[in-house]
C-alpha cells in the first residue's frame, strides 16, 4: 500500500458545500432532539434507581420459566431478558416493583430462582442504585459536560481565538446531540459507561478540530494571498490525510471493542463509533463554518509575529 | 542532523526500561487463591500447613502451592476457581473453628519480583469479582440521638442542682425547658450556661411560659455528624475484618457516605445483612417482687420494665441495667458444655466485670435475664412514597438463676441457632453503630464474569492493537514500524504507571486503553503526514523529518491538553466506572505524548540521523 496519495493530491471544495452541510446538520439535529423529547431515553440502572441480576444457568434458559419463577415469589413487573448467551438471563427490576425498594431484593429474587431450579443457576452480577444515587449520577453527569465543555471553551480561547472556541463547542455540542440523539432513536440502553463514552466524543472531536484550526492558524499566518474561504479549504485539504487516518485507526480498535468487548461494553463502544465519525464530519463542516459564519479574518490570527517560520517552503 | 545527544537517548532508554520493569509483576499468573488467618484464640504455625495441606488431599482438592505469609498467614494457591472454591469448602469443614478462610487473587511472583517491592495492578471489582456497597449515613438520625443524649443529661443535671422544673423535651432540633417562675428559669440558665458549653442556651418568652432553649450550634452539629461517620467507618471495618475479606476497602465518600468494597466475597446476603445489623446485649436482674399480670394490665411497678421472651412470655425485669452491650470487649461462638445448645462466650472491660461481680455476690439465687436488641428496619409506602422506619426491638432471649458470683467472662445461651450466635458474638465484638445506615447503592459480580471481563477485555485490546500495527506498517513502512515499537512501548508505559500508582484497574478502564491505543497513534500520524508534506514541497529528507517534528508539536499537544481536560472532569465528576475510564485515559494521553514526541524521535535519529539519506521509506 502506497500512501493514500489521492487524498494527498485531492483539493476539495468543502467550503463551497458548507450551507448544504449546514443546512443538513440542522435538520439532523432537529430529528435527533425530537427523539429524544418523543422517545425519550432508555435510560439504564445508573440514573433511574433500581436492581439488575444477571445470573448464569447451566442450561440454556427459557425466558417464561424464569417470569413463572419470579410471578411465584410475587415479583412482578421485572423485565427478563437473555444477555450474550442464552444461558445467561439479565432480570431487572423497577425501584417500585420491589416492595422492600432496598439492597435486600436481589438476595429474595435470587433465591426464587435458585429454588425454582434446584440450586442450577450462579449470580453473576447484581446491581443495585438506590433512587437518590441515581438522582445524583444523573445531576453528576450533566454537570461533567457542562464543565468539560467551558474547560475546554476557555483553553481554546486563550489559545486561538474566541471565534474558534465557540466553533470548537459549536461541533462538540453537535456531536453530542447527535451521539446522545442516537441513543433516544433506537432506544439503545444509557447508562454510566456511556456517559463516559459521550464525554469521550468531546475529547476525540475536539482533538480533530484542534489539529485542523492549528493548520488554519498556521496558513493564516503564512498565506499572503486568497479569502478566508480559500485558507480554510487548503487547511482542511491539507490534513486530510491525517484526519482520515487517524478517525480510521481509532475505528479499527472501537469495532474490536465493540465485537470482542463483551456484553458490558456494547453501549460504551457504540457511543464512541458513533461519535468518531460525526466527529470527523464535524470538524471538517460544522467547527470550520461556525468560525468563518462568525467573521474570522486574518488579522484575528497575525498578532504574535513569530520568527519566520520556514519561509523557503512556505507555500503548499 | 537529527541527532539526539547521548544523554537524551539515554534517559529515554532509561524510562524505557524502567516501564518494562514495573510492568515485569503483570506477566505473572494471577492465581485464585484462599488466605488461611487463625481465628481468636489460635495462631498460624507449622503446624497449620500440613493440616490445610492433609485436609485439602482427603477433599481430593488439587492445589498448586501452600506458602506461608507474613503476618501470620497460610496462602493456598490453585489453578481455577473451581477448586478454590471447592478447596475453601474443604477448609472450612475441616478446620473452621480455628481458621478463617478468605478469597483473595494472589499474583505468582518470584523472589527477585517480590524483593523489590513491586506489585502488578490492582483489578477492580468488576474484573476479579466482588462486591461494592455504598452505604448512606443517617445523619438526622445521629444529631436526634445526640439532642436526647442532652435531654438526658440536662434533667440529671437540674435534678443534682435541686432546680425544679416542669418538662425537659426535644422538640424539632431544640430542647425546651420548661419552669414555674422566672426566678428558676434564671437559675437554671446559669447552671446549664456553666455545664453544657458547647449547647447555645436561651431564654424563650412564649406565652406566658417560662422557657429555655437550647440548640446545638451548626460548629457542634458538624462535629456530631463527622463523629458519627468515622464512628460507623470504625465499627464496620471491625465488622469486615472480622468476617476474614482479603483486601477489603472501607472509605468515606463526601458527607455522608461510606464506599465498601470487598474483593472475591462470596455470599452477598449474609455480607448485607451484617453490615447493617445493630444487635446487642444487656444484663438485668429479674423483678420477682411484683406481679407480671398487674404489669399487663398497665400498672408497671416503678424501676421495672415490661418485657417479652422470645415464646411471648411476659416477664418483669428491673430498670437499671447491670451490663450494656458496649462493656463487652470480646465475644465468640460456641456451645454450651452441658445442654449443646448455640451459646456466645463474652468478655467484659474492668468497669463492666466489677459491676457484674457486685451485683452478681449481692444476688446469688436470683435469676437474671439476657436481652437481646436489634434494630430492624422495614420500608413502608406512604403516600406513593417509601419511608424507612427503624424499630427497636428487645427479646428476653435466657433467664438463668445466678448459681455463683462472676465477673469477667461468662456464657450466654437462648439463641436460635449456631449462625444467630456467631453473628451476634461478630456484632458484640465489633462495637455498635453510631448512626442508622442504609445500602443505597450495590455492585455485585460474581468471580466467573470477572474473569469472563479481564478475558473479553484483553482479547478486544490485542485484537485493536493487532489492526493498527498492521495498518501502520503497510501505511507508513519504515516509520510505521517505528510506529509500532511507540505504541507498544506506549502500552507497557501505561501498565507500568498503573501499577506503580496502584491504580485500580476496571473494565472501563481498559476500554479507556484500548481507546488511548487508538488515539496515541493519532500523534504519530500528524507527524509522519507533516513529514510526507515536507518531502512533496522539495525539503530534503533529514530538512523533512525535522520540520515534521517540529511543525507537529504544537498541534499534538494543543490537541492533547483539550482531551486532557475532558479526563480531568472526567475524573472530578466521576464516580466507580468513569473514573476508571479517565485514570486511563489520562495516564494514556501523557504517555502517547511522550512516546510519539520523544520515543519515536529517538528511533528515527537513530535509524536516519546523522547521515545522508537520499529517500525516506515513509
Amino acid at each position: 500500500m502506497r500512501d493514500l496519495s489521492v487524498i494527498n493530491e485531492l483539493n476539495i471544495d468543502f467550503m463551497g458545500i458548507r450551507r448544504p452541510a449546514v443546512i443538513l446538520s440542522g435538520v439532523v439535529l432537529l430529528l435527533c432532539i425530537l427523539a429524544m423529547v418523543i422517545r425519550g431515553f432508555n435510560l439504564g440502572l445508573d440514573f433511574t434507581g433500581g436492581t439488575v441480576l444477571e445470573v448464569g444457568y447451566q442450561n440454556p434458559a427459557e425466558l417464561s420459566d424464569v417470569r413463572t419463577a419470579l410471578e411465584a415469589k410475587g415479583f412482578t413487573g421485572a423485565t427478563v431478558q437473555h444477555f450474550g448467551t442464552r444461558s445467561d438471563v439479565l432480570i431487572r427490576l423497577a425501584p417500585e416493583a420491589g416492595e422492600e425498594a432496598s439492597a435486600e431484593l436481589s438476595d429474595s429474587v435470587f433465591q426464587a430462582l435458585s429454588e425454582a431450579v434446584g440450586g442450577q443457576v450462579e449470580l453473576r452480577r447484581v446491581e443495585f442504585v438506590g433512587p437518590q444515587v441515581g438522582e445524583e449520577l444523573r445531576e453528576q453527569g450533566g454537570l461533567a459536560v457542562l464543565f468539560a465543555l467551558i474547560g475546554i471553551l476557555v483553553y481554546v480561547a486563550l489559545r486561538f481565538e474566541w471565534r474558534f472556541a465557540v466553533g470548537a463547542v459549536v461541533a462538540i455540542v453537535h456531536d453530542v446531540i447527535f451521539t446522545v440523539g442516537m441513543f433516544a432513536l433506537f432506544q439503545i440502553p444509557f447508562d454510566l459507561t456511556v456517559l463516559a463514552a459521550v464525554l469521550a466524543v468531546i475529547g476525540y472531536s475536539l482533538n480533530d478540530t484542534i489539529v485542523i484550526f492549528d493548520r488554519i492558524r498556521e496558513n493564516f499566518r503564512r498565506m499572503r494571498k486568497g479569502t478566508v474561504i480559500d485558507i480554510t479549504n487548503v487547511s482542511i485539504n491539507q490534513t486530510l490525510s491525517r484526519t482520515v487516518v487517524t478517525s480510521g485507526t481509532t475505528l479499527l480498535v472501537l469495532i474490536a471493542l465493540y465485537i470482542f468487548g463483551g456484553e458490558a461494553l456494547n453501549g460504551f463502544s457504540l457511543a464512541l463509533i458513533i461519535g468518531v465519525v460525526v466527529g470527523t464530519y464535524s470538524t471538517i463542516f460544522v467547527a470550520t463554518a461556525a468560525v468563518i459564519l462568525l467573521g474570522v479574518s486574518r488579522a484575528d490570527l497575525l498578532p504574535v509575529p513569530k520568527e519566520g517560520a520556514e519561509a523557503g517552503s512556505s507555500l503548499p | 542532523m537529527n541527532q539526539y545527544p547521548l544523554w537524551k537517548n539515554l534517559l529515554i532508554l532509561g524510562v524505557i526500561l524502567g516501564a518494562l520493569l514495573l510492568a515485569v509483576p503483570n506477566l505473572f499468573s494471577q492465581d485464585p487463591s484462599i488466605e488461611i488467618t487463625a481465628a481468636r484464640g489460635s495462631e498460624v504455625t507449622e503446624a497449620s500447613l500440613a493440616e490445610v495441606r492433609a485436609a485439602l488431599e482427603t477433599a481430593d482438592v488439587p492445589v498448586k502451592d501452600i506458602e506461608t505469609r507474613e503476618g501470620g498467614k497460610l496462602l493456598v494457591r490453585f489453578a481455577s476457581s473451581g477448586a478454590q472454591l471447592a478447596g475453601q469448602d474443604a477448609i472450612e469443614r475441616a478446620l473452621s473453628e480455628r481458621y478463617r478462610t478468605a478469597l483473595t487473587l494472589s499474583a505468582d511472583l518470584p523472589g527477585w519480583v517480590r524483593f523489590l517491592g513491586l506489585n502488578p495492578m490492582s483489578m477492580g471489582l468488576d474484573l476479579r469479582g466482588g462486591i461494592h456497597v455504598v452505604i448512606d449515613v443517617d445523619m438526622e438520625a445521629a444529631l436526634d440521638q445526640a439532642l436526647e443524649r442532652y435531654v438526658g443529661d440536662i434533667r440529671t443535671e437540674l435534678r443534682d442542682r435541686k432546680i425544679r422544673y416542669l418538662t425537659v423535651a426535644r422538640e424539632g432540633s431544640r430542647i425546651l425547658i420548661k419552669f414555674n417562675d422566672a426566678a428558676m428559669r434564671d437559675d437554671a440558665q446559669r447552671a446549664l450556661n456553666n455545664e453544657f458549653r458547647d449547647l447555645d442556651i436561651q431564654p424563650l418568652d412564649e406565652g406566658g411560659d417560662f422557657v429555655i432553649a437550647a440548640s446545638l450550634p451548626p460548629a457542634q452539629q458538624e462535629e456530631v455528624r463527622s463523629f458519627a461517620l468515622q464512628q460507623n467507618i470504625t465499627t464496620l471495618r471491625n465488622r469486615v475484618n472480622a468476617l476474614g475479606v482479603a483486601e477489603p476497602s472501607i472509605a468515606r465518600q463526601g458527607d455522608r457516605r461510606i464506599v465498601v468494597q470487598l474483593p472475591g466475597a462470596q455470599d452477598p446476603g449474609r455480607l448485607k445483612e451484617l453490615l447493617g445489623a445493630t444487635a446487642t446485649l444487656e444484663y438485668r436482674l429479674v423483678d420477682t417482687e411484683h406481679s407480671v399480670a398487674d404489669a399487663l394490665d398497665g400498672r408497671v411497678p416503678v424501676g421495672s420494665r415490661l418485657y417479652r421472651e422470645r415464646d411471648g412470655t411476659p416477664i418483669l425485669l428491673n430498670r437499671r441495667v447491670i451490663v450494656t452491650g458496649d462493656q463487652i470487649t470480646d465475644a465468640s461462638a460456641g456451645f454450651d458444655s452441658q445442654s449443646g445448645s448455640p451459646a456466645v462466650f463474652v468478655n467484659l472491660d474492668g468497669q463492666g466485670a466489677r459491676r457484674m461481680r457486685d451485683v452478681t455476690t449481692e444476688n446469688v439465687g436470683k435469676p437474671m435475664a439476657v436481652v437481646f436488641i436489634e434494630n430492624v428496619t422495614t420500608t413502608e409506602v406512604v403516600d406513593g412514597e417509601a419511608v424507612k422506619r427503624t424499630r427497636k426491638v428487645e427479646e428476653v432471649i435466657s433467664v438463668a438463676t445466678i448459681r455463683e458470683p462472676f465477673g469477667r467472662r461468662f456464657q450466654t445461651t437462648g439463641l436460635d441457632s449456631s449462625n444467630e450466635a456467631h453473628n451476634l458474638a461478630l456484632l458484640l465484638r465489633s462495637g455498635a453503630l453510631a448512626a442508622p445506615i442504609q445500602i443505597v447503592e450495590e455492585r455485585t459480580i460474581g468471580p466467573s464474569l470477572g474473569q469472563d471481563n479481564i478475558d473479553q477485555g484483553f482479547l478486544s485490546v490485542m485484537i485493536g492493537l493487532g489492526l493498527v500495527l498492521v495498518f501502520m506498517a503497510l501505511y507508513y513502512r519504515v516509520f510505521g514500524l517505528v510506529a509500532n515499537v511507540v505504541l507498544v512501548v506506549n502500552l507497557v508505559m501505561i501498565v507500568a504507571i498503573l501499577s506503580m500508582l496502584q491504580a485500580t484497574l476496571t473494565l472501563p478502564g481498559i476500554a479507556g486503553i484500548v481507546l488511548t491505543v487508538g488515539m496515541a497513534v493519532d500523534a504519530n500520524v500528524l507527524i509522519y503526514e507533516r513529514i510526507r508534506e515536507e518531502i512533496r514541497n522539495g525539503s530534503t529528507p533529514q530538512a523533512s523529518i525535522h520540520a515534521g517534528f517540529d511543525k507537529a508539536l504544537s498541534t499534538i499537544v494543543d490537541a492533547n491538553v483539550t482531551t486532557l481536560i475532558a479526563a480531568v472532569v472526567l475524573f472530578s465528576f466521576g464516580t466507580g466506572p468513569i473514573k476508571g475510564f479517565a485514570v486511563t485515559l489520562f495516564i494514556g494521553i501523557l504517555t502517547s505524548m511522550f512516546t510519539a514526541i520523544f520515543g519515536s524521535r529517538a528511533v528515527i535519529n537513530l535509524i536516519y540521523g546523522g547521515r545522508r539519506v537520499k529517500k525516506l521509506a515513509i
